[in-house]
């Protein structure tokens, strides 16, 4: 019987092969909705078997909510399934490397980064029981794939015991509701990316323009539907964001002496929640509402990332707890 | 009154360049400004919206440089190495501050004008919030069917009136705030709710007013000191026995309650060999007794995570390492020194630098550069390493430099450092004599006959090993700050504050019933979102069946006349 960390690993890139594999089907799935709506120009056959009048001027067949009209899209139902069945394996992967270490499994950058992708795909896929948000599912497992391979073959420690400052409830608490925040915003930056290309392509088909934009993008919601998508993830994501810095400042009053230093990771951590609010500011100012209030939504989460690798790896601070020497 | 459904008494107030305000025409050619207009027209600016949000951007753009540099208060060891690696850069950079980057005016300015915009735009808010908590729900608009979220029934053999009865009733028991609008054959009522969401958004905004106040003013009660023990020792919390304090400016010197600390014993426990993170330290634990003021005498712990509070003060663990006891001795064989030493960790395995200086009792002053390896080992280069923390093998080497220590010139220098410019190196490396090399115990000649040095084992008599040979110190940091915990208390006040602003619901319902002669009643139900509201259809939905299902009990209870 293998030990448990050697169990961790192979299940691990186990799912990092299935999501590699979801990640082609959901590829597929965009490629096949290019396709079908080009077909589909004429004439819209609705799901109940009743054929609609074709959209007009390129626009996207929504019904009264704002979604574009159930269709059947096959690839993402493969798409899905096999995010699930990579999920459970990674989530096999995370408990038993915590088995094996014997406490919570995110307390080096390996873990992190096992548990950080864990709780994206365990947001994208209990969002997906609510919303129809399987246009997300190319980017959400490219992420995960891209993130979790490069932890598995570059960030990878062996169990070692904790360090001190790391022994304390809050590790539990601070960690996984910061892992959980930056799940979230995943899903609110994928969000604002295809608002702006769906902005984009409503602006060309304004214009007259003949080639609008990607053809996949007409099964898509509209703009203004994707921004409050966008919004509404962005500001749960901000409000574990304002925990995160919370139960972060009280545990360094404890293992540091002080609640707040700026420190590197804490300066970084401050600079994103800056960034949110300006965000959450700009949505609800006239003239910053649409196009820039998206872009502040990426570069806040271009900022969670570069936190989360750059800073991490590469800048000294009292959060150097990556593992790596 | 304007026909939306928005009423001024009752929305928000908010800056005019927020989206829910109503749009100004910036179009009207306006008198010349005078000074006043000037004024005016700059506090309008700050309040605003846009500038607010400028400066957040511009404060987080401002962040990023104390990031990039090391900060004096963060990391001092980082700004002298910064400076000693870029002599020529540093002064131009610390001219500009980007050492201290939190505390400089730039910084400053940001963050100041954004409260001072923050405090500007919520004070008139917070009045007209005041007012709108006491005012009444708006008219019912004249045509709901204008609204986005729309429904209307009609329903035959029921009483217009009774219907709205019945609707305000409901809208009251879902929280509601509602108000009857009856004009001729028009009954209607019109209903709001959601002032929390304002009221949380004006906490979460005063709740950030009150710790930047907390934070700046706690700092002026507050002191944070450095002091480092050696076992069997004492500190007695006076301003004197620091090492290094830093002092709020409202703190006087002999506001420091006079308990007292002493060590008994530092524990530490290491990965043993063969298993994984072999090597590594951890489980420290500085045993204290501490004496209070009024002259009891208990006993504590502290740990990392694990502050030992006294009084109002807390105190942490910041740091150990080794305090090799080293006696030296004069020609004449008197005592010139005698006292553990306290060595600076190097590595992660203790290799640790440290100095005596000798001032008195010898013919010149000397100064002495010793490195200690707990657990030494010889390297190729012949120079020695220490392979793990744990005393197993110890060793100390020596340097011993001649001439003047610099310490009476009044210039205020470090212990841990010489500075050894204007003395002779006697041996070591460089020279012809071997640095000397002792074990606990072991006693060796200075050079040139000016005495011997002793290495002092302070293992208990019978001991087998090392492991007691050498006394550990412990770096403890105390703090006294009573105003985290209102920091933390304004922290968590805007935190319930965000989470009202942000998920409670603000909107408007009007049920509005028009009889008609065939004693069928028109019933229209309207909901209006006041900010963001994704799920204002459902609740419409919501008020449409709830409302049918008490109509249908009404009804089934007493008939219509005449149904």
């Amino acid at each position: 019987m293998p030990d448990l960390d050697s169990i961790s690993i192979l299940t691990l890139w186990t799912a990092i092969a299935i999501y590699a594999g979801a990640f082609i089907a959901y590829a597929f799935d965009l490629a096949r909705r290019s396709s079908t709506v080009k077909a589909e120009e004429r004439m819209l056959v609705m799901s109940d078997g009743t054929v609609a009048p074709a959209p007009v001027d390129g626009a996207p067949a929504l019904d009264d909510k704002g979604e574009p009209v159930k269709q059947r899209f096959v690839m993402a139902r493969i798409g899905t399934s096999l995010m699930v069945l990579g999920w459970l394996f990674h989530l096999t992967a995370d408990i038993t490397r915590g088995l094996a270490a014997g406490r919570v499994p995110w307390a080096n950058l390996y873990e992190f980064a096992m548990t950080g992708t864990l709780l994206i795909v365990l947001v994208f896929l209990v969002t997906l029981t609510r919303i129809d948000l399987r246009y997300l599912g190319t980017f959400i497992s490219g992420l995960v794939v891209v993130l979790l391979g490069a932890a598995a073959s570059n960030f990878y420690v062996i169990v070692t015991p904790l360090v001190d400052p790391l022994k304390s409830a809050w590790l539990v608490i601070h960690v996984f509701v910061a892992s959980l925040a930056v799940g979230i915003l995943a899903l609110a930056f994928a969000l604002s990316v295809m608002q702006l290309l769906q902005s984009r392509r409503e602006r060309r088909i304004a214009e007259g323009v003949e080639n609008a934009g990607p053809a996949f993008l007409r099964t898509l919601p509209n703009t203004v539907r994707l921004e409050n998508l966008a919004y509404r993830f962005a500001v749960v994501g901000f409000i574990f964001w304002t925990f995160t810095l919370i139960a972060g400042s009280i545990w360094a009053q404890d293992a540091w002496g002080r609640y707040w230093g700026f420190d590197v990771k804490e300066t970084w951590t401050f600079i994103i929640w800056v960034l949110y609010a300006g965000y959450i500011h700009a949505r609800a100012t006239r003239g910053w509402r649409g196009t820039p209030s998206a872009w502040l939504n990426i570069t806040g989460f271009a900022s969670v990332l570069f936190n989360f690798t750059v800073v991490n790896v590469f800048f000294k601070g009292l959060h150097s707890y990556s593992g790596l020497s | 009154m304007p026909q939306d459904g928005s009423s001024a008494a009752s929305d928000p107030l908010r800056p005019a360049d927020h989206i829910d305000s109503a749009p100004v025409d910036d179009s009207i050619t306006q008198p010349k400004l005078g000074l006043i207009g000037w004024l005016r027209w700059g506090w309008r600016q700050l309040t605003s919206m846009r500038v607010a949000l400028i400066l957040l951007l511009f404060l987080a753009i401002a962040a990023i440089p104390g990031s990039v540099f090391p900060q004096r208060s963060a990391d001092p060891n980082g700004v002298v190495k910064y400076k000693a690696d870029n002599p020529d850069l540093f002064p131009v950079l610390d001219k500009l501050r980007l050492f201290d980057v939190y505390s400089s005016p730039w910084f400053s300015a940001i963050y100041l004008l954004l409260f001072i915009s923050l405090i500007g735009c919520i004070i008139p808010r917070i009045k007209h919030h005041a007012k709108a908590l006491r005012a009444l729900p708006p008219r019912t608009p004249a045509r709901l069917a204008r609204l986005e979220d729309h429904r209307s029934v009609t329903r035959e053999a029921t009483d217009a009136a009774s219907a709205i009865d019945v609707a305000e009733k409901q809208l009251k028991a879902l929280g509601y705030r509602v108000a009857r609008y009856d004009r001729g054959r028009v009954w209607s009522v019109s209903a709001e709710r959601g002032y929390w969401r304002e009221t949380g958004n004006l906490v979460f905004h005063i709740a950030l007013v009150g710790i930047l106040i907390t934070v700046g003013v706690g700092g002026g009660y507050a002191y944070t000191g450095q002091k480092v023990i050696v076992e069997g020792q004492t500190f007695v919390n006076v301003l004197i026995d620091y090492n290094s304090i830093n002092q709020g400016r409202f703190v006087s010197d002999g506001a420091f309650e006079p308990y007292a600390m002493t060590l008994n014993r530092f524990d530490v426990t290491y990965q043993g060999f063969g298993k994984p993170g072999a090597g590594q330290a951890g489980n420290f634990k500085a045993h204290l007794s501490v004496r209070e003021p009024d002259g009891t005498t208990t006993k504590g712990a502290v740990e990392v995570n694990h502050p030992l509070s006294i009084g109002g003060d807390k105190i942490y663990l910041l740091g150990n390492g080794y305090a090799p006891t080293i006696t030296v001795r004069n020609k004449a064989g008197e005592k010139v020194f005698s006292q553990p030493v306290e060595f600076l960790p190097q590595d992660a395995n203790m290799t640790s630098l440290g100095v005596v200086k000798i001032s008195d009792g010898m013919p010149e002053q000397l100064g002495l550069i010793g490195f200690f390896y707990p657990t030494a080992v010889k390297l190729d280069s012949g120079a020695f390493t220490s392979a793990h923390g744990g005393l197993n093998i110890p060793l100390l080497t020596l340097d011993v430099y001649e001439g003047d220590l610099g310490i009476d010139s009044g210039k205020p220098v470090s212990v841990y450092q010489l500075d050894t410019n204007g003395m002779t190196k006697l041996n070591g490396r460089g020279t012809d004599v071997k640095s000397i090399q002792l074990q606990p115990g072991e006693t060796a000649d200075l050079p040139d006959g000016l005495g011997t040095v002793t290495f002092d084992n302070e293992a208990p008599q019978g001991a087998k090993d090392f492991s007691q040979s050498v006394k550990r110190y412990v770096s403890l940091q105390i703090n006294h700050d009573d105003s985290a915990i209102w920091v933390l208390g304004f922290a968590l006040l805007a935190l319930a504050g965000l989470g009202l602003a942000l998920f409670v619901p603000r909107r408007r319902m009007w049920v509005k019933a028009t009889a008609s002669d065939d004693g069928a009643v028109h019933l229209e139900y309207a909901g209006l979102a006041r900010g963001e509201d994704p799920t204002l259809a459902a609740a419409v939905d919501d008020l449409v069946r709830g409302h049918e299902r008490l109509l249908d009990a009404a009804a089934s209870r007493h008939p219509v006349k005449g149904a």
